[in-house]
């Protein structure tokens, strides 16, 4: 009996290859059901709810336009490695098509390899580590992974600040912060940029004094921050005491930096980051995505809400590129959507003409500068 | 110029590691215990200080003086219930003790205040000095430490050499029941010692938060060791060896930055004190004790 289950799923698999779905005709009944696994509670929960509501957001719209409908369904991982296989299981039992997801990195590390034994479509709108993708070809991100953020880093600047003196502090014992730097290092060096300075530094250091003065000295008019916001505040306000005052570079670990409690907001002034999304960006389709988040949920979306949203998005339009149905298995879909997602173009809310390429993504750096406290796109 | 900027930004930093480390060395000396909890005094302090700057708009100097107030009554409270019953039991079972206890700090201040970031506003409001055109900055909060540590250290000098309490507190370190023969309340002179310890604590909190403006619970530990370092390469228990101990610490520090290496500069500070260990093993200014048998 296995034998003949097994037999009819390679067949289905290898018909799966040459027809992807069968685009013809029939009605098409029923939803597809597209899994979210996130932090919905816990310390990352503003990570989770914000991408969880993204979504939400996007199916709805996607319903309301009647034709194919989608079944959402969001679990909750408290950013837990093995609470987030648990999710994902459920996800599995109540017959999960698509997966959006993880949010978090650490998870998603664990959710994508059993989402690529499982064969299921997954893309996560924010777990930014290489390790994500790695070997798993049906498993793709939407936002930059962090060895790319270094090099679409050197690459704005080089485009933005052509002949500036380039200053970099990173911490060096941080898988994040030095992978990034790595990178930015490698391309900076192959677009000729002009890097006079580079300091590191700890998870524990406080005292930046050496590395800023190190930057102010070499006479750097950029200084590129491939870390977290807590220390980036500590660098910002030494800079500010020492009357030094550079462009400060930074990356999404610096996604947060207003919001940290008794920070002084005008010492961020001027500070450019590297993130897809400023929900002031002029253009409609943010505007209309601004206004539709605040009015369901009362608050300014940020990056990860948008990348959620581009993720349902995405899916859905190589769905319908690839003529599948939703009564189509698992698998199938699966393949077809590998199919589309490695040659389809896509314009999001996070980047326009998106394409994918062992499941990384491709898109033009977007950067956003703070003025008066808000980010505004940089242009 | 950079030189100099190094020497001063090492002054300025080892003057804090200075003034926190009184508080290990005077508790050492006269109660014969390392005070691990001492680092979360600290950052008790300086949150404490953070909320009634920044929530009930106090100003900067009575925010100090209500964190001294605070942590002083924290640490004559820690140790009449964690230290004072653990007197006569082995050294070990009160350093064990006081890592609860600075564990029990850390636990309490993630619950009331989260793990959060808050970014610390200066106490110092005056501006920073320009030298030589520009060349050279230094900043408000360097001159305010340096000044600060100085008179702490005068101030301590007198009180322990003048005062009655501070005779006692003397006497209690150099021999603990002879002093209760002759006597000195040994129990209300180590809760004085713990008074002023964590006294100073909040002071060390608000500067050292005022010069790197982070303040999240586990702030205190790592200054808290680097004091604990420096007390020792000073010579627990001596107070000018304190101030030597603290200023090489911070200075050794800063220019193994600047000048050796960025990632080796905490290794470079150990191994000083490893080789200074080694050639004088009670430390720069420390007596030599004699064991009795």
């Amino acid at each position: 009996m296995k034998k003949v289950v097994a037999f009819v799923l390679v067949m289905v698999m290898a018909a799966a290859l040459f027809v992807g779905c069968s685009g013809s005709g029939a009605a098409d009944s029923g939803a597809l059901k597209v899994g979210f696994v996130g932090p919905l509670t816990g310390g990352a929960a503003i990570y989770g709810n914000a991408a969880k509501n993204g979504a939400e957001l996007a199916v709805k719209e996607i319903n309301a336009k009647g034709g194919i409908q989608i079944e959402f369904n969001p679990q909750d991982d408290e950013n837990d490695a093995e609470k987030s296989v648990n999710a994902y299981n459920n996800l599995v039992d109540w017959g999960m098509q698509a997966l959006v997801g993880a949010v978090t990195t650490t998870p998603c590390v664990s959710v994508s390899a059993e989402a690529y034994k499982d064969r299921i479509f997954t893309l996560t709108p924010s777990a930014s580590s290489a390790k994500v993708t790695e070997g798993k070809d049906n498993v793709y991100q939407i936002c930059f992974n962090d060895p790319n953020q270094g090099t679409a880093s050197a690459q704005y600047i080089s485009e933005h600040f052509a002949d500036a003196k380039i200053a970099v502090i990173y911490n060096n014992g941080d898988a994040y912060s030095s992978g990034i730097y790595q990178t930015f290092d490698a391309k900076a060096k192959e677009l000729g940029l002009n890097v006079v300075s580079v300091s590191t530094c700890t998870e524990d250091t406080t005292d930046f004094s050496v590395q800023v003065s190190a930057a102010k000295d070499a006479g750097a008019d950029v200084v590129f921050l491939p870390i977290y916001y807590t220390p980036a505040s500590l660098i910002l306000n030494y800079a500010n005491s020492v009357s030094y005052a550079p462009i400060f570079f930074g990356v999404d670990g610096m996604d947060g930096i207003l919001t940290v409690e008794g920070f002084d907001t005008s010492l961020a002034e001027g500070v450019m980051l590297l993130t897809p999304f400023a929900a002031d960006a002029p253009d409609e389709a943010t505007q209309s995505f601004v206004k539709a988040y605040q009015e369901a949920y009362g608050e300014t979306p940020n990056q990860f809400a948008a990348d959620a949203y581009d993720c349902i998005y995405a899916i859905y339009q190589a769905f319908n590129a690839a003529g599948c149905k939703t009564s189509d298995s698992a698998e199938d879909i699966c393949d077809a959507l590998v199919a589309q997602f490695n040659t389809m173009r896509f314009s999001g809310l996070t980047g326009a003409n998106m394409t994918w390429t062992d499941g990384k993504v491709d898109k033009a750096p977007a950067a956003v500068v703070i003025k008066d406290g808000v980010y505004v796109d940089a242009g | 110029m950079a030189f100099l900027s190094n020497l001063i930004n090492g002054l300025s930093l080892g003057s804090v590691f200075a003034i926190i480390a009184l508080g290990y060395t005077m508790v050492y000396g006269i109660a014969k215990m390392l005070n691990f909890a001492h680092g979360d005094v600290i950052m008790i302090g300086a949150y404490v200080s953070f909320v009634t700057i920044t929530s009930m708009d106090v100003p900067p100097l009575l925010a100090l003086l209500i964190a001294m107030c605070v942590c002083t009554i924290l640490g004559v409270v820690i140790e009449r219930l964690a230290y004072r019953p653990l007197r006569s039991s082995p050294s070990l079972a009160v350093l064990i003790t006081a890592i609860g206890v600075s564990y029990l700090l850390q636990n309490a201040a993630l619950l009331i205040w989260s793990s959060n970031t808050k970014v610390y506003p200066s106490i110092v409001t005056f501006e920073p000095l320009h030298l030589f055109g520009g060349a050279l900055t230094i900043r408000g909060e360097t001159i305010v430490s340096i000044c600060t540590c100085i008179v702490v250290m005068i101030g301590l000098t007198l009180f322990t050499g003048k005062t009655k309490t501070g005779k006692a507190m003397r006497a209690v370190s150099e021999n603990r029941q002879a002093a209760e023969l002759m006597g000195i309340s040994v129990n209300r002179t180590i809760a004085v010692t713990f008074a002023i310890g964590s006294a100073l604590a909040a002071v060390a909190g608000v500067l050292y938060c005022s010069m790197y403006p982070v303040l999240i619970p586990t702030t205190g530990s790592i200054p808290g060791i680097k004091a604990f370092t420096a007390a020792v390469l000073g010579g627990i228990g001596s107070i000018p060896g304190t101030l030597v101990g603290g200023l090489l610490l911070g200075i050794i520090e800063i220019f193994g930055r600047a000048y050796i290496s960025q990632d080796l500069s905490d290794a470079i500070v150990f191994a000083v004190l490893i080789i200074i260990l080694l050639v004088k093993p009670n430390g720069l200014l420390g007596k030599k004790v004699t064991e009795k048998v």
